[in-house]
């Protein structure tokens, strides 16, 4: 074996760096993080990459929206791993659907409820700044996102108007009353999500290995988040499959694909 | 403490099925003037990789037919609905395919100058790039904008695609055209285009398939080219500089965080740490990869702990004894602005070098490039989208390499307050600047200070008096200064609030600004106590780093002194009205409100001013200070009374 000197730092050592620079200047950037955990995969990973970046603790706490509509795995889940990894835990119920904006298609009313438990927990835990587990290669608005990501008085995306970003210069100071989004997995890809899982060993829901020929690909809520035929049971298989499919990641969530501007609207409005 | 031994999955355990590496993508930007078709090559060339996930072609046809249009490729990046209703790309975004030979990042950039930024945004993060040209419209405004900042952004293996060919018969003489054109440009930039491949994106000629219309050309398609792309270097080999993140404690242990942006370090090395140039050695590495780590290199996020109590703070720059980044007072940068202000002479701004912040001043302006012809420009001020030579001035020095040695360390964003407003690769120093690092020779006193200390009858010595605004600091210092002097001691105060406004009034109070009045105020009572003098310093010196620069700057007959107050004593009493400034947002950064105070751990004296009333915590300031510097009377001297 070559030593470490030789060692090339592989496409995990990379992305895993630059994930924990993020995080770390999130932290000296802003007072008051906090980190959304939607108990799916993406922000399992977050949460692993924040305990290496501040060697061993998670020095801010962790929300969970809840819309009292997840699968019970998801709340187990939930539930032994605020234990195991020692979270501070908020798990405030996000407002009722009756509160969301009538002219949203169905699916994506119940997503909207997530923005405004959003809303009302930036409200009462004054964030100034929130970490999301969001990926560029999940849909194509998220593509352009940026890393530290402005948000307006009333928590709206200004897609049209983002500042420049570049040689890890970000703008992170914000406007009072105003937060800041913190995208450190902007630049992995769903590969690299399961690659590093298995690396690391990062526990998960069980719901995303295949029973019965179907699995979750995409975690969220019961009535708009589908299985996909799968009979990937493994995190090898998983990985297997990934590498040939040609289904997108989100073809199971149904707010996606109810209107064009469907999953833009949300954004803008506040939504991951 | 190694808490992260418990995450890193341990090595020696890998599944017997080593699962295949996954390989980092090579990124790529698509640059150009607006409308050249940067994003119908893209989408054309996800097309015919078979790239396109299931479902996505017939949603573009789908999007396309409602807005009356033939299938927009483009729709596939633009995805916003004012990109799609006006028909130009506004964002950058990413895209990701791969080739039998590797993975690729496509990064979409816009071709309006109104975007600029985000073309910066994109292409700063790229190792090679595309820079497609209309064959008809030929090169254009940002078609050279685009090139400039290329090579500024240090992208500089550059693949020319000569777009539209359909619009021009196919014809070979249109593609040599701008093929000479934009050779002579690069040139100009130094630069060369790897390959000037004429293609029809819209079509698909030559972007996978090679064109039946266009027999004469022998050179390789757009896949063809960015599978003979060399990949970029690496950085490891390079010198070692890790710029400081933050400082984290775990026990009494210190540790710098921040990204190893070159070379590599292990257990035991010799580093400097500029600009204060301390030395210190390496105790212990943690990247996160378990217990007994010895070794870290270029990319890895890290934390570093050192023998030495060193002062570590964010903006400094750890680098190997003897290999000390640059130290400059004024430098000269390659800018390119994106603000729609212009900047002019004794503008001023943040210069972000890495982590560290400077305050700087626009000295003057060493030339104004006219980007058409790359010609000095007849302007006195740098427009949005403009490039210059400007010299930056800088109150307190300023750690860097030139961007030709060390391109990380060697380039800076520019902020006018918390807004990017630019960046800068660092060409050099500004010749005349006064150079901080030069043949010095010491000149020794004549009257040795000993013979002050004997005719003082006290020793030299430096009271540092720390604690929040309100504390009481001032107050204390004035009151011992005037009874010791009373009673014949050689006996001064250096002011916090008083310095800033002269010696210091060019600092502001940033980390680094912090820093530096320190350091300046330290350096001045260390000259002091050198010729007899008690000096008291009453300074708020927020961090145990400050506190450890200015004890390891005066060395001997340094005490530390915590006049201690809680935030909200002193809030209440906030003789100076500051407390409520700053709980009004007005005054950032201020000590105890929105700055941090460390308690001191180990001072040599704590006034409680809380606790006690002035005049008894006066008399332990002045018992202390006799105690410790009063020279006994079996030397034959006074000790007053
Ligand atoms: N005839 C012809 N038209 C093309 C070709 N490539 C692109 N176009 C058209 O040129 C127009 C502009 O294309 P885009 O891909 O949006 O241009 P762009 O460079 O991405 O523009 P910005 O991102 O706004 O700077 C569209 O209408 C395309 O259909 C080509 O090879 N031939
Ligand atoms: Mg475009």
């Amino acid at each position: 074996m070559s030593s470490l000197d030789q060692q090339h730092l592989d496409h995990l050592d990379q992305l895993e760096a630059q994930s924990i620079y993020i995080l770390r200047e999130a932290r000296v950037r802003l007072k008051r993080l906090g980190l959304l955990w939607s108990l799916g995969k993406d922000s399992n990973v977050l949460i692993w990459l924040c305990r290496k970046a501040f060697l061993g603790e998670l020095p801010f706490p962790v929300a969970h929206l809840d819309t009292g509509l997840e699968f019970p795995e998801s709340y187990e889940f939930r539930d032994r791993y605020t234990k195991e990894w020692g979270l501070n835990l908020i798990k405030d119920e996000c407002p009722p659907i009756e509160m969301t904006d009538p002219t949203l298609p169905p699916g994506t009313r119940v997503a909207a409820r997530k923005s405004l438990g959003l809303a009302a927990a930036l409200e009462k835990y004054q964030f100034d700044g929130l970490i999301t587990g969001i990926r560029r290669d999940e849909q194509a608005t998220r593509a352009k996102e940026r890393i530290f990501s402005p948000r307006g008085l009333d928590g709206s995306w200004q897609a049209a108007n983002q500042p420049p970003e570049f040689w890890d210069q970000f703008t992170i100071e914000r406007a009072p009353g105003t937060h800041m989004r913190v995208h450190p997995l902007l630049a992995w890809t769903e590969l690299d999500v399961w690659r590093y899982i298995q690396r690391e060993e990062i526990p998960l829901v069980p719901l995303y290995f295949a029973k019965d020929g179907k699995r979750f690909r995409s975690l969220g809520e019961i009535g708009i988040t589908f299985p996909v035929d799968s009979n990937a049971s493994t995190i090898e298989e998983i990985i297997e499959e990934l590498e040939n499919t040609r289904t997108p990641e989100r073809a199971g969530r149904s707010m996606d694909h109810e209107a064009e501007d469907a999953f833009e609207r949300l954004r803008t409005t506040g939504y991951l | 403490m190694a808490p992260a031994a418990t995450l890193a999955a341990p090595r020696a355990e890998a599944p017997v099925l080593a699962p295949r590496k996954a390989q980092a993508p090579y990124p790529i930007v698509i640059v150009g003037h607006v409308d050249h078709g940067k994003s119908t090559l893209i989408g054309r060339l996800l097309h015919d990789t078979d790239s396109l996930p299931e479902g996505r072609l017939a949603e573009l046809q789908k999007v396309s037919s409602q807005r009356g249009l033939e299938l927009e490729w483009s729709f596939l990046l633009d995805a916003l609905q004012i990109e799609r209703d006006q028909g130009i790309t506004l964002d950058t975004t990413r895209i990701w395919f791969k080739t039998a030979k590797r993975p690729y990042v496509i990064i979409d950039a816009p071709g309006h100058r109104e975007f600029l930024r985000n073309m910066v945004t994109g292409a700063s993060g790229a190792d090679a790039a595309v820079l497609v040209t209309d064959a008809e419209r030929g090169v254009s405004e940002q078609t050279r904008r685009h090139a400039y900042l290329l090579s500024l952004l240090g992208v500089t293996k550059v693949i020319v695609a000569v777009n539209k060919m359909d619009l021009m018969g196919h014809a070979e003489a249109a593609w040599q055209a701008v093929k000479d054109e934009v050779s002579a440009y690069l040139a100009k930039l130094g630069m060369q285009p790897l390959y000037v491949i004429p293609l029809s994106a819209r079509h698909g000629d030559n972007i996978t398939a090679r064109s039946q219309q266009m027999g004469w050309y022998q050179g390789p398609t757009l896949l063809e080219a960015l599978d003979l792309l060399t990949p970029p270097a690496g950085r490891a080999d390079a010198t070692f500089r890790m710029p400081i993140q933050d400082v984290y404690r775990r026990g009494d242990r210190r540790m710098a965080v921040g990204r190893i942006e070159t070379g590599r370090i292990r257990l035991g090395d010799k580093v400097e740490i500029a600009p204060t140039g301390q030395p210190a050695t390496v105790a212990s590495i943690d990247t996160g990869r378990g217990d007994g780590e010895q070794f870290a290199r270029a990319g890895q996020s890290a934390a570093i702990s050192f023998i030495e109590d060193a002062a570590l703070a964010r903006g400094q720059i750890i680098a190997p004894a003897g290999h000390m980044p640059h130290l400059a007072l004024a430098l000269r940068v390659r800018a390119f602005w994106l603000d729609s202000e212009p900047l002019l002479v004794g503008s001023r701004l943040t210069l972000r070098l890495t982590t560290a912040e400077h305050a700087v001043v626009v000295e003057k302006f060493e030339r104004i490039v006219d980007v058409e012809n790359l010609n000095d420009a007849d302007t006195q001020e740098l427009g949005q989208g403009g490039i210059a030579e400007i010299v930056l001035r800088s109150a307190a020095p300023i750690a860097f390499d030139p961007h030709t040695d060390l391109p990380i360390t060697g380039r800076a964003g520019l902020a006018r307050g918390t807004r990017i407003v630019g960046g800068a690769v660092v060409l050099g120093a500004a010749e005349n600047a006064a150079s901080v690092k030069g043949p010095v020779t010491a000149v020794d006193s004549s009257v040795d200070r000993d013979a002050f200390e004997a005719r003082n009858g006290h020793r030299g010595g430096v009271l540092w008096l720390s604690g929040l605004s309100g504390a009481g600091k001032s107050t204390l210092a004035m009151g011992a200064q005037r009874r010791l002097f009373d009673d014949g001691w050689r006996v001064l105060v250096l002011d916090g609030d008083n310095l800033r406004k002269g010696l210091n009034k060019d600092l502001g109070f940033s980390p680094a600004e912090r820093l530096e009045n320190v350091r300046r105020v330290a350096e001045v009572a260390k000259l002091m106590a050198e010729n007899g003098s008690v000096v008291l310093v009453s300074l708020i010196s927020p961090t145990a780093e400050l506190r450890e620069l200015a004890r390891s700057i005066v060395g001997d007959g340094f005490h530390e002194v915590w006049v201690k107050a809680d935030v909200n004593t002193c809030a209440k009493r906030d003789p100076k009205g500051l407390y409520a400034a700053a709980r009004d947002g007005k005054i950032a950064q201020f000590t105890g409100v929105s700055a941090p105070f460390e308690a001191p751990a180990s001072p040599d004296l704590v006034l409680d001013t809380g606790e006690f009333d002035v005049a008894t915590t006066t008399e332990l300031l002045i018992a202390h200070i006799r105690r410790n510097l009063a020279l006994d009377q079996a030397d034959g001297h006074a000790v007053g009374i």
